[in-house]
Protein backbone atom coordinates (compact mmCIF):
# COMPACT_ATOMS: atom_id res chain seq x y z
CA UNK A 1 0.00 0.00 0.00
CA UNK A 2 2.87 2.42 0.74
CA UNK A 3 4.40 3.74 -2.32
CA UNK A 4 8.11 3.38 -1.50
CA UNK A 5 8.86 0.81 1.08
CA UNK A 6 10.36 2.61 4.22
CA UNK A 7 13.06 -0.21 5.44
CA UNK A 8 12.48 -0.55 9.38
CA UNK A 9 15.16 1.25 10.65
CA UNK A 10 14.22 4.23 8.73
CA UNK A 11 10.63 3.81 10.53
CA UNK A 12 12.24 4.01 13.69
CA UNK A 13 14.40 6.95 13.56
CA UNK A 14 12.07 8.91 11.86
CA UNK A 15 10.28 9.16 14.76
CA UNK A 16 13.11 10.29 16.70
CA UNK A 17 14.30 13.11 15.53
CA UNK A 18 12.97 14.30 12.15
CA UNK A 19 9.29 13.60 12.80
CA UNK A 20 10.06 13.95 16.51
CA UNK A 21 5.89 13.77 18.15
CA UNK A 22 7.09 17.24 20.85
CA UNK A 23 8.81 19.72 18.47
CA UNK A 24 7.71 18.92 14.81
CA UNK A 25 4.34 17.33 14.72
CA UNK A 26 3.64 19.21 17.87
CA UNK A 27 1.10 16.53 19.85
CA UNK A 28 0.08 15.45 23.03
CA UNK A 29 0.78 18.73 24.58
CA UNK A 30 -0.95 18.54 27.92
CA UNK A 31 1.45 16.27 29.31
CA UNK A 32 4.30 17.80 27.89
CA UNK A 33 4.20 20.96 29.98
CA UNK A 34 2.22 19.64 32.88
CA UNK A 35 4.72 16.64 34.47
CA UNK A 36 7.96 18.38 32.61
CA UNK A 37 8.78 20.00 35.94
CA UNK A 38 11.60 17.29 36.44
CA UNK A 39 13.70 14.80 33.97
CA UNK A 40 12.80 11.64 36.30
CA UNK A 41 8.95 12.59 35.54
CA UNK A 42 9.30 13.21 32.02
CA UNK A 43 11.71 10.07 31.26
CA UNK A 44 8.63 8.17 33.36
CA UNK A 45 5.81 10.25 31.53
CA UNK A 46 7.42 8.90 28.12
CA UNK A 47 8.36 5.79 29.17
CA UNK A 48 4.34 4.97 29.91
CA UNK A 49 3.06 6.46 26.84
CA UNK A 50 5.63 4.85 24.69
CA UNK A 51 4.47 1.35 26.49
CA UNK A 52 0.54 2.19 25.61
CA UNK A 53 2.05 3.69 22.18
CA UNK A 54 3.27 0.69 21.10
CA UNK A 55 0.95 -1.84 22.66
CA UNK A 56 -2.21 -0.25 21.24
CA UNK A 57 -0.61 0.31 18.52
CA UNK A 58 0.38 -3.60 17.90
CA UNK A 59 -3.02 -4.99 18.82
CA UNK A 60 -4.94 -2.56 16.47
CA UNK A 61 -2.68 -3.11 13.85
CA UNK A 62 -3.62 -6.65 14.22
CA UNK A 63 -7.06 -6.33 14.20
CA UNK A 64 -7.29 -3.43 11.19
CA UNK A 65 -9.44 -5.88 9.12
CA UNK A 66 -11.63 -6.69 11.47
CA UNK A 67 -12.76 -3.45 12.95
CA UNK A 68 -15.95 -2.10 10.66
CA UNK A 69 -14.76 1.70 9.57
CA UNK A 70 -17.86 3.82 11.19
CA UNK A 71 -16.87 3.49 14.49
CA UNK A 72 -13.26 2.38 14.37
CA UNK A 73 -12.57 5.99 16.43
CA UNK A 74 -14.58 4.36 19.74
CA UNK A 75 -12.74 1.13 19.22
CA UNK A 76 -9.32 2.50 19.22
CA UNK A 77 -10.29 4.38 22.19
CA UNK A 78 -11.34 1.49 24.10
CA UNK A 79 -8.07 -0.40 23.27
CA UNK A 80 -6.04 2.51 24.04
CA UNK A 81 -8.06 3.04 27.45
CA UNK A 82 -7.76 -0.88 28.12
CA UNK A 83 -3.71 -0.31 28.22
CA UNK A 84 -4.03 2.78 29.97
CA UNK A 85 -5.76 1.13 32.74
CA UNK A 86 -2.69 -1.68 32.42
CA UNK A 87 -0.28 1.02 33.21
CA UNK A 88 -1.83 3.23 35.87
CA UNK A 89 -2.30 0.03 38.18
CA UNK A 90 1.34 -0.91 37.07
CA UNK A 91 2.97 2.39 38.15
CA UNK A 92 0.71 2.80 40.89
CA UNK A 93 2.28 -1.03 42.19
CA UNK A 94 5.93 0.17 41.44
CA UNK A 95 6.65 3.35 42.92
CA UNK A 96 3.53 5.42 44.77
CA UNK A 97 5.91 8.24 45.02
CA UNK A 98 6.36 8.39 41.29
CA UNK A 99 1.89 8.13 41.01
CA UNK A 100 1.32 10.87 43.12
CA UNK A 101 3.97 13.18 41.31
CA UNK A 102 1.95 12.21 37.60
CA UNK A 103 -1.24 12.65 39.28
CA UNK A 104 -4.20 12.00 36.50
CA UNK A 105 -2.21 12.74 34.10
CA UNK A 106 -1.11 8.70 34.02
CA UNK A 107 -4.95 8.34 32.68
CA UNK A 108 -5.11 11.28 30.26
CA UNK A 109 -2.92 9.50 28.19
CA UNK A 110 -6.06 7.76 27.23
CA UNK A 111 -6.58 11.45 25.75
CA UNK A 112 -3.54 12.28 23.94
CA UNK A 113 -3.91 12.92 20.26
CA UNK A 114 -0.62 11.55 19.94
CA UNK A 115 -1.80 7.84 20.77
CA UNK A 116 -5.02 8.41 18.53
CA UNK A 117 -3.45 9.77 16.27
CA UNK A 118 -0.89 7.05 15.77
CA UNK A 119 -3.68 4.64 15.70
CA UNK A 120 -5.32 6.22 13.18
CA UNK A 121 -2.65 7.43 10.57
CA UNK A 122 -0.34 4.57 10.78
CA UNK A 123 -1.60 1.18 12.90
CA UNK A 124 -4.60 1.37 11.11
CA UNK A 125 -2.78 1.09 7.54
CA UNK A 126 0.67 -1.15 8.08
CA UNK A 127 0.86 -4.62 9.74
CA UNK A 128 1.58 -5.47 12.98
CA UNK A 129 5.36 -5.46 12.94
CA UNK A 130 5.85 -1.92 11.36
CA UNK A 131 3.56 -0.47 12.93
CA UNK A 132 4.63 -1.28 16.50
CA UNK A 133 8.47 -0.37 15.32
CA UNK A 134 7.17 2.73 13.91
CA UNK A 135 5.15 3.67 17.63
CA UNK A 136 8.37 2.66 19.61
CA UNK A 137 10.02 5.29 17.70
CA UNK A 138 7.57 7.94 18.12
CA UNK A 139 6.74 7.17 21.57
CA UNK A 140 10.66 7.06 22.03
CA UNK A 141 10.86 10.42 20.33
CA UNK A 142 8.01 11.62 22.66
CA UNK A 143 10.47 11.00 25.49
CA UNK A 144 13.05 12.56 24.52
CA UNK A 145 11.35 15.96 23.86
CA UNK A 146 9.92 15.60 27.67
CA UNK A 147 13.57 14.91 28.77
CA UNK A 148 14.70 17.97 27.05
CA UNK A 149 12.23 20.12 28.33
CA UNK A 150 12.33 18.51 31.55
CA UNK A 151 15.66 18.92 32.31
CA UNK A 152 15.96 22.33 31.36
CA UNK A 153 12.92 23.12 33.51
CA UNK A 154 14.48 21.21 36.55
CA UNK A 155 17.93 22.73 36.01
CA UNK A 156 16.36 26.15 36.20
CA UNK A 157 13.69 25.91 38.47
CA UNK A 158 15.13 23.74 41.28
CA UNK A 159 19.26 23.65 40.53
CA UNK A 160 19.33 20.38 40.17
CA UNK A 161 19.37 17.85 37.22
CA UNK A 162 17.52 13.98 38.35
CA UNK A 163 18.06 15.23 41.86
CA UNK A 164 21.66 15.95 42.07
CA UNK A 165 22.10 19.15 43.10
CA UNK A 166 24.17 20.75 40.26
CA UNK A 167 25.18 24.97 41.67
CA UNK A 168 25.56 24.50 45.37
CA UNK A 169 23.31 25.77 48.05
CA UNK A 170 24.48 29.06 46.82
CA UNK A 171 22.02 28.46 43.70
CA UNK A 172 19.00 31.03 43.83
CA UNK A 173 16.52 28.72 42.19
CA UNK A 174 13.94 30.36 39.05
CA UNK A 175 10.93 29.03 40.62
CA UNK A 176 8.78 30.64 38.07
CA UNK A 177 10.40 27.61 35.57
CA UNK A 178 8.59 24.95 36.91
CA UNK A 179 5.36 26.73 37.72
CA UNK A 180 3.02 26.11 34.45
CA UNK A 181 3.97 29.53 32.92
CA UNK A 182 7.86 28.15 32.59
CA UNK A 183 6.37 25.10 30.88
CA UNK A 184 5.01 27.91 28.21
CA UNK A 185 8.54 29.31 27.88
CA UNK A 186 10.91 26.57 27.95
CA UNK A 187 8.95 24.59 25.32
CA UNK A 188 8.49 28.06 22.91
CA UNK A 189 12.24 28.70 23.68
CA UNK A 190 13.46 24.92 22.58
CA UNK A 191 11.05 25.73 19.07
CA UNK A 192 12.79 29.03 18.88
CA UNK A 193 15.79 27.06 18.81
CA UNK A 194 15.03 24.68 16.48
CA UNK A 195 13.45 27.32 13.68
CA UNK A 196 16.66 29.66 13.97
CA UNK A 197 19.29 26.48 13.40
CA UNK A 198 16.26 24.86 10.45
CA UNK A 199 17.02 29.42 9.14
CA UNK A 200 20.70 28.92 9.36
CA UNK A 201 21.00 25.36 8.15
CA UNK A 202 18.50 26.67 4.84
CA UNK A 203 20.60 30.37 4.28
CA UNK A 204 23.79 27.70 4.10
CA UNK A 205 22.59 25.93 1.81
CA UNK A 206 21.36 28.19 -0.83
CA UNK A 207 24.59 29.93 -0.38
CA UNK A 208 26.51 26.92 -1.24
CA UNK A 209 24.10 26.09 -4.68
CA UNK A 210 24.40 29.89 -5.25
CA UNK A 211 28.41 29.30 -5.31
CA UNK A 212 27.92 26.35 -7.60
CA UNK A 213 25.80 28.36 -9.89
CA UNK A 214 29.01 31.31 -9.32
CA UNK A 215 31.93 28.74 -10.75
CA UNK B 1 -11.44 17.13 54.97
CA UNK B 2 -13.30 19.95 54.88
CA UNK B 3 -15.98 20.76 51.99
CA UNK B 4 -14.96 23.69 49.48
CA UNK B 5 -18.12 25.70 48.96
CA UNK B 6 -19.77 26.46 45.80
CA UNK B 7 -18.18 29.76 44.83
CA UNK B 8 -14.70 28.73 46.09
CA UNK B 9 -14.55 26.30 43.27
CA UNK B 10 -16.04 28.67 40.94
CA UNK B 11 -13.42 30.51 41.39
CA UNK B 12 -10.74 28.48 41.17
CA UNK B 13 -11.69 26.40 38.41
CA UNK B 14 -11.85 29.77 36.26
CA UNK B 15 -9.20 31.65 37.55
CA UNK B 16 -6.24 30.65 39.51
CA UNK B 17 -6.72 26.79 38.38
CA UNK B 18 -7.81 27.47 35.23
CA UNK B 19 -8.18 24.79 33.01
CA UNK B 20 -5.52 25.49 30.19
CA UNK B 21 -3.03 28.14 31.58
CA UNK B 22 -2.83 26.65 35.16
CA UNK B 23 -3.52 22.82 34.78
CA UNK B 24 -2.29 22.11 30.88
CA UNK B 25 -5.58 20.82 29.63
CA UNK B 26 -6.87 21.22 26.33
CA UNK B 27 -3.67 22.21 24.97
CA UNK B 28 -4.22 21.00 21.41
CA UNK B 29 -7.18 23.36 20.62
CA UNK B 30 -5.88 26.03 22.60
CA UNK B 31 -2.73 26.22 19.73
CA UNK B 32 -4.53 25.17 17.23
CA UNK B 33 -7.91 27.01 17.11
CA UNK B 34 -7.13 30.39 18.66
CA UNK B 35 -6.20 32.52 15.44
CA UNK B 36 -9.55 34.13 15.51
CA UNK B 37 -11.95 34.86 18.10
CA UNK B 38 -15.50 33.66 16.03
CA UNK B 39 -13.91 30.49 15.88
CA UNK B 40 -12.24 29.89 19.51
CA UNK B 41 -15.49 31.37 21.33
CA UNK B 42 -18.22 28.72 19.77
CA UNK B 43 -15.36 25.87 20.19
CA UNK B 44 -15.31 27.03 24.06
CA UNK B 45 -18.57 26.53 24.59
CA UNK B 46 -18.78 23.58 22.93
CA UNK B 47 -16.32 22.29 24.82
CA UNK B 48 -17.99 23.66 27.84
CA UNK B 49 -21.32 21.92 27.06
CA UNK B 50 -19.60 18.49 26.03
CA UNK B 51 -17.61 18.73 29.61
CA UNK B 52 -21.42 19.39 31.70
CA UNK B 53 -22.38 16.34 30.01
CA UNK B 54 -19.38 14.44 30.55
CA UNK B 55 -19.33 15.55 34.31
CA UNK B 56 -22.85 14.74 34.94
CA UNK B 57 -22.43 11.24 33.27
CA UNK B 58 -19.44 10.52 34.68
CA UNK B 59 -21.19 11.18 38.02
CA UNK B 60 -24.14 8.69 37.56
CA UNK B 61 -21.79 6.21 36.30
CA UNK B 62 -19.60 6.39 39.41
CA UNK B 63 -22.61 5.53 41.54
CA UNK B 64 -23.03 2.58 39.22
CA UNK B 65 -19.28 1.12 38.94
CA UNK B 66 -18.81 1.99 43.28
CA UNK B 67 -21.94 -0.64 43.59
CA UNK B 68 -20.76 -3.15 41.23
CA UNK B 69 -16.93 -2.90 42.67
CA UNK B 70 -15.55 -2.33 39.21
CA UNK B 71 -13.99 1.08 39.89
CA UNK B 72 -11.22 -0.62 37.45
CA UNK B 73 -13.55 0.16 34.18
CA UNK B 74 -13.98 3.83 35.52
CA UNK B 75 -11.57 5.02 32.54
CA UNK B 76 -12.74 2.98 29.83
CA UNK B 77 -16.54 3.92 30.58
CA UNK B 78 -15.59 7.40 30.89
CA UNK B 79 -14.00 7.51 27.52
CA UNK B 80 -16.86 5.96 26.02
CA UNK B 81 -19.35 8.27 27.58
CA UNK B 82 -17.37 11.34 26.28
CA UNK B 83 -16.90 10.02 22.97
CA UNK B 84 -20.78 9.48 22.48
CA UNK B 85 -21.23 12.58 23.79
CA UNK B 86 -19.07 14.64 21.19
CA UNK B 87 -21.10 12.97 18.42
CA UNK B 88 -24.00 14.42 19.64
CA UNK B 89 -22.74 17.80 19.49
CA UNK B 90 -20.90 17.01 16.34
CA UNK B 91 -24.41 16.06 14.83
CA UNK B 92 -26.02 19.30 16.33
CA UNK B 93 -23.08 22.20 15.03
CA UNK B 94 -23.66 20.08 11.73
CA UNK B 95 -27.51 20.83 11.29
CA UNK B 96 -27.57 24.07 13.04
CA UNK B 97 -24.89 25.81 11.29
CA UNK B 98 -22.62 24.17 8.82
CA UNK B 99 -20.38 27.22 8.24
CA UNK B 100 -18.94 26.85 12.10
CA UNK B 101 -18.94 23.36 11.07
CA UNK B 102 -16.41 23.86 8.52
CA UNK B 103 -14.34 26.53 10.24
CA UNK B 104 -14.07 23.84 13.73
CA UNK B 105 -12.88 21.24 11.43
CA UNK B 106 -11.05 17.89 12.52
CA UNK B 107 -11.16 20.04 15.94
CA UNK B 108 -14.37 19.16 16.58
CA UNK B 109 -14.00 15.43 17.09
CA UNK B 110 -10.59 15.82 18.65
CA UNK B 111 -13.02 17.37 21.84
CA UNK B 112 -13.21 13.72 22.58
CA UNK B 113 -9.82 13.74 22.88
CA UNK B 114 -9.32 16.68 24.69
CA UNK B 115 -8.24 16.02 28.44
CA UNK B 116 -9.95 19.10 29.81
CA UNK B 117 -13.04 16.93 29.01
CA UNK B 118 -11.86 13.49 30.56
CA UNK B 119 -9.66 15.67 33.27
CA UNK B 120 -13.05 16.87 34.41
CA UNK B 121 -14.39 13.41 34.79
CA UNK B 122 -11.15 12.18 36.67
CA UNK B 123 -10.87 14.92 39.08
CA UNK B 124 -14.71 15.14 40.50
CA UNK B 125 -13.88 11.45 41.18
CA UNK B 126 -10.79 11.67 42.61
CA UNK B 127 -11.77 14.61 44.71
CA UNK B 128 -14.99 13.17 45.76
CA UNK B 129 -16.93 16.16 44.87
CA UNK B 130 -20.84 15.50 45.46
CA UNK B 131 -23.23 16.60 42.63
CA UNK B 132 -23.63 20.16 43.07
CA UNK B 133 -20.08 20.30 43.23
CA UNK B 134 -19.30 18.34 40.25
CA UNK B 135 -21.61 20.62 38.13
CA UNK B 136 -19.70 24.13 39.54
CA UNK B 137 -16.82 22.46 38.63
CA UNK B 138 -17.62 21.76 35.14
CA UNK B 139 -19.62 24.90 34.36
CA UNK B 140 -16.32 26.95 36.07
CA UNK B 141 -13.87 24.51 33.84
CA UNK B 142 -15.80 24.84 30.75
CA UNK B 143 -15.95 28.74 30.98
CA UNK B 144 -12.31 28.90 31.73
CA UNK B 145 -11.49 27.11 29.34
CA UNK B 146 -13.58 29.38 26.84
CA UNK B 147 -11.80 32.21 28.68
CA UNK B 148 -8.30 31.27 27.58
CA UNK B 149 -9.23 30.39 24.62
CA UNK B 150 -10.91 33.56 23.78
CA UNK B 151 -8.02 35.84 25.36
CA UNK B 152 -5.19 34.38 23.27
CA UNK B 153 -7.30 34.59 19.86
CA UNK B 154 -8.01 38.08 20.93
CA UNK B 155 -3.91 38.89 21.53
CA UNK B 156 -3.19 36.51 18.30
CA UNK B 157 -5.60 38.91 16.33
CA UNK B 158 -3.68 42.00 17.32
CA UNK B 159 0.07 40.39 16.58
CA UNK B 160 -0.85 39.89 13.09
CA UNK B 161 -0.51 43.21 12.69
CA UNK B 162 2.68 43.64 13.89
CA UNK B 163 5.97 43.04 12.81
CA UNK B 164 7.01 40.10 14.32
CA UNK B 165 10.63 38.60 13.83
CA UNK B 166 10.79 35.66 11.00
CA UNK B 167 12.12 33.18 13.30
CA UNK B 168 9.47 32.93 15.75
CA UNK B 169 6.15 32.81 13.82
CA UNK B 170 4.05 29.97 14.25
CA UNK B 171 3.96 27.52 17.09
CA UNK B 172 7.05 29.80 19.37
CA UNK B 173 5.37 33.03 19.26
CA UNK B 174 1.61 31.05 20.26
CA UNK B 175 3.33 29.47 23.25
CA UNK B 176 5.84 32.76 24.72
CA UNK B 177 2.04 34.49 24.55
CA UNK B 178 0.38 31.47 26.39
CA UNK B 179 3.52 31.44 28.52
CA UNK B 180 2.59 35.47 29.21
CA UNK B 181 -1.15 34.81 29.97
CA UNK B 182 -0.62 32.18 32.27
CA UNK B 183 2.07 34.23 34.14
CA UNK B 184 -1.34 36.89 34.49
CA UNK B 185 -3.50 34.43 35.42
CA UNK B 186 -0.59 33.53 38.44
CA UNK B 187 -1.40 36.17 39.74
CA UNK B 188 -4.73 35.44 40.57
CA UNK B 189 -2.86 32.35 43.04
CA UNK B 190 -4.26 33.96 46.49
CA UNK B 191 -8.39 33.49 45.77
CA UNK B 192 -9.73 30.39 47.06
Amino acid sequence: MNPAPVSTWTEFTEGLWERNPVFVMVLGMCPTMAITTSAINSISMGLATTFVLTTSCLLISMLRHMIPKDVRIATYIVIIATFVTVVDYAIQAISLSMYEALGAYIQLIVANCLVLGRAEAHAARNPPWASAVNATGIGLGFTLGLTMIGAVREILGSGTLLGISLFGSHYQPWVVMILPPGGFFVMGLWLLLFSIVRKHRKSAADAVKEGCHGA
Amino acid sequence: MERESIGQILLVSILSGNFVLAMFLGMCPFLGVTHRIAVAAPLGLATTFVIVIACVSAYALNIVLSILHLEFLRLICYIVVIAAAVQLVEMFVKKQSPSLFRALGIYLPLITTNCAVLGVALYQTAREYDFIQSLTFALGGGFGFTLALVLLASVRERVQLSNVPDVLHGTALTLMLGGILSLAFMGFAGIG
